[in-house]
């Protein structure tokens, strides 16, 4: 902080007496640092951004130019229907609200029974609950493919293959440790006279829960959407696993299914430039997503990993 | 159980507390009750049915056929890819945690330094970790492309010789490339914002004893802000970790676990052995192995946490 960077300076104004320079000076030893500072933290932005950067200008390329050598920065000319032809050439718009149904419905079901789990382990006393929070815990580490084999040829026996069904059930079984972990934290720093003056007045556990904690929540409980609703966004596995027919894959495997084929120049140029505006489109819901709910997000995240 | 409890209590309690304690019980209970069912349905049974398979030769069409130890045996004795796949898993996950704890706890501390347009550098640090993994192993693959990338185009012109590596297309490479793109994605992301959180937690008295004490700006971090930080690097650590081992969609899709084996994941490893070759008996005894080699590992991590771990709450 700026103190570190004055005691640092202080010591070299001893030194610099004699020479009384303004190289030396403190004043002088501090703005160098700081301008270094700033020089890595632009430096730094610059090379997270560039992989977007690039992306986004390649997604407005003509097809061709992708491949030009030495490749270029710019576009020649903005190619903007890149962005509508992708919908034309794969499923693009059922691949979006497929995306959109599953991530809603089961971040929904996550959230709400991660709550209720949460408000369990947070709020209650009852035989064996310290041993089960450790067990919802070490789920966290569980690899997928421990249960993802049984899981496949259960579903596959309920005839739950290439349904949203796998994606969606267990969703409203407790979803998440992680979810639960965050909502029971929250829950322990809310004061338990709350809930005692609560019930003083009459009110029910479900009543408590509801209009009491919830409430006070209402930080927590979108930060624990967000995250759940990105996962469920993002997530490869399960659907790739799960889903069969193109028409109901999502965004996440429909995209690697048009980069297995986009390098295949069938009867025109290699697609190559779509598959960059689809990744754009891929990743563009998530970050406005992101900046509508930052503030509560990074509150979250933060103390997730603050009380662990 | 709750009798036995009252006994030792010297003022027995008056029997409408008792009915209230077991209605709290089964009030928790019932809150509890759709992770309990969720446990059961979605984890424990699964669990206990991949540890039958593995014990099995399962093709799905034909009923399992048990075989006892076969699949353990074949594994460790016949697999070709088995210890080729942990060992480079684990490469992966020692190269990419430690680098990209080091570079979250930097961005933090550049973070932590009250700059002009924080709040910008904190959004386009963090932007990478919110690409879906399926478009960042798209737009990294055309990034390293070998031919028309910018990245070898650059490389290129540094060295002035025409010989810039293939990355995703050569055997050599293919790793380095998903490190720099794990890297890409986990610097920034949540772990970076914990330490922020952590530094910010750090009590700036300490600061000004060791300042008093004459320690300069790196005695300071060695021992203010790095003991102060060791529960964060911990619990960032064994969720890296964790994280790390499990890779698995971004090899797919940028690799296919090639060329040559060369990203070949434990991951894809059992899931090309039950998903390709439908040979779910042998791939629940890879995954069952790999659950106990992360059990190991974890309780190792934790197990050697007590002696470089600093809880400022603890009393001894």
């Amino acid at each position: 902080m700026a103190g570190e960077a004055i005691a640092s300076g202080g010591k070299q104004t001893g030194s610099g007496i004699h020479s009384a320079g303004i190289f030396q000076s403190a004043s002088f030893q501090r703005a160098i640092g700081r301008g270094v500072l700033y020089l890595v933290a632009v430096s730094s932005s610059a090379v997270f951004m560039f992989p977007f950067v690039w992306t986004v200008l390649s997604s407005l390329k003509r097809g061709g130019e992708l491949f030009r050598f030495p490749p270029t920065w710019l576009p020649e000319v903005p190619q903007f229907q890149n962005y509508p032809k992708v919908f034309e050439i794969v499923s693009w718009a059922t691949w979006t609200w497929n995306s959109t149904f599953v991530a809603i419905v089961s971040t929904f079901g996550a959230v709400l029974t991660a709550a209720l789990v949460g408000y369990s382990f947070a709020r209650f006393r009852y035989p064996a609950r310290d041993v089960l929070f450790i067990i919802t815990l070490s789920t966290m580490m569980l690899p997928v493919e421990v249960t993802l084999i049984p899981l496949y040829l259960m579903f596959a026996k309920i005839g739950w293959l290439d349904t949203y069904r796998p994606l969606i059930i267990p969703s409203f079984f407790g979803g998440s440790a992680f979810l639960i972990f965050l909502m029971r934290q929250f829950f322990l720093s809310i004061p338990i006279d709350l809930d005692e003056a609560a019930r003083i007045d009459g009110a029910g556990y479900v009543r408590i829960f509801w209009q009491i904690l919830m409430p006070l929540s209402i930080p927590v409980t979108a930060t624990a959407a967000v995250l759940t609703f990105m996962s469920q966004w993002n997530e490869f596995l399960y659907p790739f696993i799960f889903l069969n027919t193109k028409t109901k894959y999502t965004l996440a495997i429909g995209i690697r299914y048009f980069q297995a084929v986009a390098g295949f120049a069938d009867d025109t140029e290699p697609k190559y430039h779509l598959l960059m505006a689809a990744s754009v489109m891929m990743t563009a819901p998530i970050i406005i997503i992101f900046f509508l709910a930052q503030r509560y997000l990074v509150q979250g995240i933060v103390m997730s990993g603050i009380k662990g | 159980m709750t009798t036995k409890a009252m006994a030792g209590a010297r003022i027995p309690l008056p029997r409408w507390t008792r009915n209230l304690r077991a209605k709290e019980a089964i009030a928790g209970y019932i809150f509890l009750s759709p992770w309990l069912l969720g446990i059961i349905l979605f984890i424990i049974g699964p669990m206990m049915t991949s540890g039958f398979l593995s014990f099995t030769r399962y093709d799905v069409v034909n009923p399992p056929d048990f075989v006892g130890l076969k699949n353990f045996i074949e594994i460790f004795t016949k697999d070709r890819l088995f210890w080729p796949s942990m060992m480079l898993t684990f490469r992966y996950a020692l190269i990419v945690v430690p680098l990209s704890l080091v570079g979250a706890l930097s961005a933090a501390m550049l973070l932590n330094q009250a700059l002009r347009g924080t709040a910008w550098f904190r959004t386009f640090f963090f932007l990478p970790h919110l690409t879906p993994i399926v478009a960042s192993a798209v737009l990294w693959g055309w990034i390293f492309n070998a031919d028309v990338g910018p990245i070898n185009h650059w490389i290129r012109t540094i060295t002035g010789s025409d010989n810039a590596p293939g990355w995703f297309r050569d055997p050599d490479w293919a790793m380095t490339g998903l490190i720099i793109m794990a890297m890409w994605g986990a610097i920034g992301g949540n772990t970076m914002l914990i330490f922020l959180a952590g530094l910010q937690g750090v009590p700036q008295e300490l600061y000004d004893a060791a300042v008093v004490d004459g320690a300069g700006l790196w005695a300071k971090f060695l021992n203010v802000t790095i003991p102060m930080l060791t529960p964060t690097i911990f619990f960032n650590m064994v969720l890296g970790i964790i994280g790390a081992l499990k890779v698995f969609a971004a090899a797919f899709v940028a690799t296919q676990g090639g060329p040559a084996y060369a990203t070949w994941f434990y991951a894809l490893h059992i899931y090309t052995r039950a998903f390709q070759y439908f040979e779910m008996g042998y791939a629940s005894a890879l995954a069952w192995i790999f659950f106990f080699v992360l059990f190991v590992f974890t309780y190792v991590q934790f197990r050697q946490s007590r002696r470089w771990v600093y809880y400022a709450g603890e009393v001894d």
